[in-house]
């Protein structure tokens, strides 16, 4: 952690711009890309609970975003919202705006299934369908896209490639894909969802369930995901955040209490609570 | 005496009782399977499966009373199983925020318990008084009304063990409801309802008061859905409590055909769904 740290802030003055302007909400460190995903007072209930209250937020197109913040403070909830999957539970609502490019997609009369096409998702319990390794990935593929077969198989290859997992199972595609360990089973649910071609991609703790080896696979993939994706991912993991995201949002209590450059945030926050926690004196 | 030593005590003690049950199940069975075979095997002829009942004193086989039981058991499997499935799939799904779905798991459960000779006597009525005789249209409705409720519980129960999980990453996938249903769920659960099935198959193969009031007899070969079949359950009810020999040993021969038929149908669905897709 105290490694981490000053390696950090030895950045920080190696790249003096990075420091923290500390009335701006608007993170600028960072290059600026487009904004992706723009979320206006976001408010979520869990029957009469209230999960969310008011998130104002902003996730950027080719970056990452990390959610870090203390068990129920609303990051997976905020996460659940991005693809409205919390609609399959009666009693869970949200209100406010979620603008993915410019629309804001808590209207009534939204496709869903075209929306979860554009934003995948990858839970943090690996998910693999009882099929083939092929036909894991296949399926959503050919979900929104009529393909021969050879386009699928190379839709497939392409997809397994970019999950790194290609090698380890180029040779037993037609085997199940719960033979796999579960450190390629979660590759394999991040090449299923990339190989929808999604926008967006929202991933719940993807790492928490795997051994060291296994995460940090899965981080070198985010970071070479980042550069054609919209990522938020959600960790328990301050070093996995610091390591893998641009910027970083902390959550306390269903309130977004400080977002930012990730370095900004791991050295100069601005927040008591943010500093208690990634220094891990509270959580 | 030591916790140590008490401890093992005890898992002794505890480990006995279970074996013991175990050993008591078992002991039933394998009784049962070999009572079967040692009075069922002097029945054992191609004559068995070749001629129809015979009247007594006179040689003969079960053929007829085979074909109606086989062919009975099909259509009631054919219309009872999708029936229950498609109702399971509605309850595990779709039934959700429904008032409709306890309605329908509450009066599900009464059918399941319900005796099955009500349910020969609700076909009588319904069906038999209707069309004026007895027939394997309506034997076959009778079993398939049994056959409904051991599938639906069977199917809901095993939909729901899917993890909710495996639903997220299938409709995160932008996948609609029905594929991930068809797709993922019935593939997830394939060898709990599958063993649904066979339960139902089981069940109905050996149902006699059903078919007193539908399909009755037949004491010839017939292949009419519109008039009354032979079925198995109720040639061995009838040759069994008959005081001819001949007769009774038909019986046993009737009882080990069903009994062996429905022990291989259930290693077969067990070889069939122990492929590579799922967990050991």
């Amino acid at each position: 952690m105290s490694a981490d740290l000053s390696t950090l802030s030895e950045s920080i003055r190696v790249r003096p711009l990075t420091a923290p302007t500390r009335r701006s909400r608007e993170p600028a460190a960072i290059e600026q890309t487009e904004p992706k995903v723009v979320v206006k007072d976001l408010r979520f209930y869990y029957k009469k609970f209230e999960a969310l209250k008011g998130i104002n937020l902003t996730l950027y197109d080719k970056r990452v975003t990390a959610f870090v913040g203390p068990s129920g403070c609303g990051k997976s909830t905020l996460l659940r919202v991005l693809n409205r999957i919390y609609e399959l539970y009666p009693g869970q609502r949200a209100t406010g705006e979620v603008l993915i490019d410019g629309r804001n997609i808590l209207e009534p009369g939204q496709d869903l299934n075209l929306l979860r096409a554009k934003v995948g998702m990858v839970f943090q319990k690996p998910t693999p369908f009882p099929m083939s390794i092929y036909d894991n990935i296949a399926f959503g593929i050919r979900l929104y896209e009529r393909l021969s077969a050879s386009e699928v198989d190379e839709r497939v290859e392409h997809a397994l490639r970019r999950a790194a997992l290609w090698d380890e199972v180029k040779d037993k595609l037609r085997q199940s894909g719960l033979s796999l360990s579960g450190g390629q089973q979660q590759r394999l649910c991040i090449a299923r969802a990339v190989a929808v071609k999604p926008e967006i991609l929202l991933l719940d703790e993807p790492a928490s369930a795997l051994d060291p080896i296994s995460t940090q696979r899965i981080e070198e993939l985010i970071a070479e995901l980042k550069s054609d994706y919209c990522i938020a991912i959600v960790t328990h993991n301050m070093q996995q955040a610091a390591r893998s995201s641009d910027f970083t949002a902390f959550m306390y209590l269903g309130e977004l209490i400080e977002f930012n450059v990730t370095e900004t945030i791991f050295t100069h926050p601005r927040e008591r609570r943010t500093e208690d926690y990634i220094t891990g004196r509270f959580g | 005496m030591t916790l140590y030593a008490r401890r093992r005590a005890i898992n002794l003690a505890y480990l006995a009782l279970s074996w013991a049950a175990t050993g008591v199940g078992l002991a039933v069975l394998f009784l049962i399977l070999w009572t079967l075979l040692r009075n069922g095997i002097p029945a054992l002829s191609p004559e068995l499966f070749t001629t129809v009942t015979p009247p007594p004193g006179s040689r003969g086989g079960l053929a007829n009373a085979i074909y109606g039981s086989v062919v009975m058991t099909a259509v009631a499997t054919l219309v009872g199983t999708p029936i229950g499935i498609l109702t399971g799939t509605y309850l595990a799904e779709y039934g959700r925020e429904s008032w409709l779905a306890p309605v329908v798991r509450f009066v599900n459960d009464i059918l399941l318990s319900a005796p099955s000779i009500i349910i020969g006597l609700f076909v009588y009525e319904l069906m038999v008084v209707r069309m004026g005789h007895f027939s394997a249209w309506a034997g076959s409705v009778a079993l398939a009304i049994i056959v409904i409720p051991v599938v639906v519980r069977t199917t809901e129960n095993m939909m729901l063990l899917v993890p909710a999980s495996l639903r997220e990453a299938a409709i995160a996938l932008g996948a609609p409801r029905w594929k991930v249903v068809v797709d993922v769920i019935y593939r997830a659960a394939l060898q709990g309802m599958l063993t649904g099935v066979m339960l139902a198959i089981a069940r109905i193969a050996g149902e006699t008061a059903p078919l007193l009031f539908t399909a009755l007899n037949n004491q010839f070969w017939s292949t009419d859905m519109n008039a009354p079949m032979a079925n198995l359950p109720y040639v061995i009810f009838q040759f069994a409590l008959s005081p001819y020999a001949d007769w009774q040993v038909l019986a046993w021969g009737g009882a080990m055909v069903i009994t062996f038929t429905i022990l291989a149908l259930n290693i077969l669905a067990r070889i069939l769904t122990s492929g590579s897709d799922r967990n050991p």
